[in-house]
């Protein structure tokens, strides 16, 4: 069996607001990806999933747990292992108009990295530029002309260029489709399953757009106020999801089929979700929960495998249910 | 009702990448070329610039006119009318005035571009590290800027022009010993503003220093308001250093400032009043060249500021 690319165990990152308040954005996740697999990490907004990616890249200092990439504990990296980490690495952002600095030309842009560790210059540089905009779709011409001038897909597709300019392992994706059209969604989409295949790459995959990440991941976890509700391989997980709100996700989910759309059961997840600086005790779904017990309030559900490969933390599944 | 066929693979085929394929960009533009056909629409700044290339080329090209320097005293030709030979005539040391009045502009600007450079330098300095560090750091040098702040400045650059000699180096140290505090501020907030941009951790997870991110990221983009503070302190430079000097703390003679030309040409207002009006003059349309200016870049680099 081949070790996993990126182990996270017991992910915790706080925000200190004041004196008094603390905002646990991401409460204890834990997961591994395998080398070459798309893990998609979905949720509502707020739900701690971009905090998690940041933290996994190392923008942020973890409060608790670790992240191992290739066995080693980012967190704790220095000098030179640092610096190779931050090539192995690579993040594509959520946002292409804010993602590239309006002030430098996209030969710049994609060089960024290249220049940083002083990779190339000159001749050599110019050449990796014009291949990489080859290789997500632009035009070499493009290089001197300014973010401003591009449609937000292209914007996207030169934000993927500068992530594969240090030739990285991994890539975090932190909603790279959201802020696109849906025609040009699927264009991005395909432009990574290809670049995948080619290179070999291994992404994590973050979006709360159901449909894509379906498509495109091989597992998928489901977070649900800084903590994760259910993991499973990405067909157990749509066929047969087991937290309830995995089942309420799916079932507000959009199917093109309007007859099917019709006949199938709508699960509606209430309310609002709470705030994270003051969660629900034991289990954080509890209050919009469809099938909320009594133990629900008073104990946390344990994150256990239900099935084999399928994770899950609800009480429903737990074999201690005193029902 | 016909089911409708079943999509084939074979029914597209991707388009080969080429130049005629490719979207079509809008007219590459600049920021710099947009941000001045923006300068050029508005007249009053484009009456301004003009104005200050005009007096420079005078103020540099003007002295060649006649025979005479700033310095030269004849004292058998004071307080002269204008004439052929003297074109503003003399002052009550018989010193050509029109030599003076372009020799004192030149001084009065390069006083106040060292100011402002110094200004720039410090500022930019100062706000922007204090901005992208934050919290403790931030708080630290807050507080020391609100110190220089509420100190009048006045009461400073007296200080420090009784301390220092008297030169054009000194008194532009004088002015930008308080003067790059509005600028420290203007950046600082920019980059706040700034600072939790995308490009900005997209730097960081590439492994960027934080000279890098500070200054080829953070900086660059705070250009328009920096230049714009700038257009406005250098005619402040100048008035200030026209009150030093007419108060009797600028530059000694026989070098000579706008500032000193006033002060000379009101001892003697009623008697030889153009002494005073020539300088003045001078004065004035450089100080409203560069407030018009000012305002003319205000809008050009940053559009969002219009109504």
């Amino acid at each position: 069996m081949t070790e996993p690319i990126l182990k996270v165990k017991g992910l915790e990152k706080h925000f200190q607001l004041d004196r008094n308040r603390v905002l646990k954005a991401v409460d204890g996740i834990s997961f591994e990806v395998m080398p070459g697999e798309t893990f998609g990490l979905v949720g509502e907004s707020g739900c701690g999933k971009s905090t998690a990616g940041r933290t996994i890249i190392n923008l942020y200092d973890a409060t608790n747990g670790e992240v191992l990439f290739e066995g080693k504990n980012i967190h704790k990296l220095r000098g030179k292992n640092q610096k190779k980490f931050r090539r192995d690495m690579q993040m594509i952002f959520q946002d292409p108009y804010a993602s590239l600095n309006p002030r430098k030309t996209v030969m710049d842009i994609i060089a960024e990295g290249l220049d940083i560790h002083e990779l190339s210059n000159g001749k050599s540089r110019q050449e990796i530029v014009c291949e990489l905009l080859e290789t997500v779709g632009l035009n070499k011409s493009h290089a001197t002309r300014y973010p401003h001038e591009f449609s937000g897909g292209q914007r996207q597709r030169i934000g993927i260029a500068r992530a594969l300019a240090m030739e990285p392992k991994f890539i975090i994706a932190d909603e790279p489709i959201s802020a696109l059209d849906v025609s040009v969604q699927a264009q991005v989409v395909n432009l990574m399953r290809k670049l995948q295949k080619e290179k070999g790459l291994t992404y994590l995959f973050i979006a709360h757009d159901l449909s894509m990440v379906k498509y495109i991941s091989d597992r998928v976890g489901v977070m649900y106020l800084g903590k994760m509700a259910e993991l499973a391989d990405s067909d157990a997980l749509y066929s047969e999801p087991l937290h309830p709100y995995t089942q309420g996700l799916l079932s507000t989910a959009p199917i093109p089929d309007p007859i099917q759309a019709k006949e199938r059961e709508k699960i509606r997840i209430k309310g609002e979700i709470p705030s994270p600086l003051n969660p629900p005790s034991g289990c954080r779904f509890r209050t919009r929960c469809p099938h909320a017990m009594s133990v629900c309030a008073q104990v946390e559900p344990i994150w256990q495998e239900a099935k084999p490969n399928h994770w899950v933390a609800c009480h429903l599944y737990s074999n201690s249910n005193p029902q | 009702m016909n089911t409708p066929k079943k999509w084939e693979k074979n029914w597209f085929e991707p388009l080969a990448l080429s130049e005629k394929n490719s979207e079509v960009l809008a007219p590459q533009k600049g920021y710099w070329k947009d941000a001045w056909i923006r300068f050029k629409s508005n007249k009053g700044a484009l009456i301004g610039l003009i104005l200050i290339v005009l007096l420079l080329l005078i103020a540099f090209i003007g002295p060649l006119f006649n025979e005479h320097n700033y310095h030269s005293q004849n004292l058998t030709i004071t307080n002269q009318e204008s004439s052929g030979d003297h074109y503003l005539g003399t002052d009550s040391l018989g010193r050509d005035l029109w030599q003076r009045v372009w020799y004192g502009a030149k001084v009065s600007l390069l006083i106040a571009f060292i100011a402002a450079f110094l200004d720039v330098v410090i500022g930019v300095t100062f706000g922007g590290i204090s901005g992208y560090f934050g919290g403790r750091v931030d708080a630290i040098m807050q507080r020391i800027l609100e110190i220089m702040y509420s100190i009048p400045n006045l009461v400073i650059i007296i200080l420090l022009m009784m301390y220092l000699e008297p030169g054009v180096l000194p008194i532009a140290v004088a002015l930008s010993f308080t003067g790059w505090v509005p600028m420290a501020r203007i950046v600082r907030a920019q980059i706040l503003k700034l600072k939790t941009q995308e490009y900005v951790l997209a730097a960081r997870t590439m492994g960027a220093s934080h000279y890098r991110i500070l200054f080829k990221h953070l900086i660059p983009n705070v250009m328009g308001p920096i230049i714009i503070a700038v257009t406005f302190s250098i005619p402040s430079a100048i008035f200030f250093e026209a009150f030093l000097s007419f108060i009797g703390l600028g530059l000694r003679p026989p070098s000579a400032s706008l500032g000193i030309l006033v002060s000379d040409g009101y001892r003697t207002l009623q008697l030889f009043p153009f002494q005073l009006f020539w300088p003045a003059l001078v004065l004035c349309i450089i100080m409203l060249s560069f407030n018009l200016i000012g305002d003319g870049m205000r809008d050009a680099l940053d559009p969002k500021m219009k109504k």
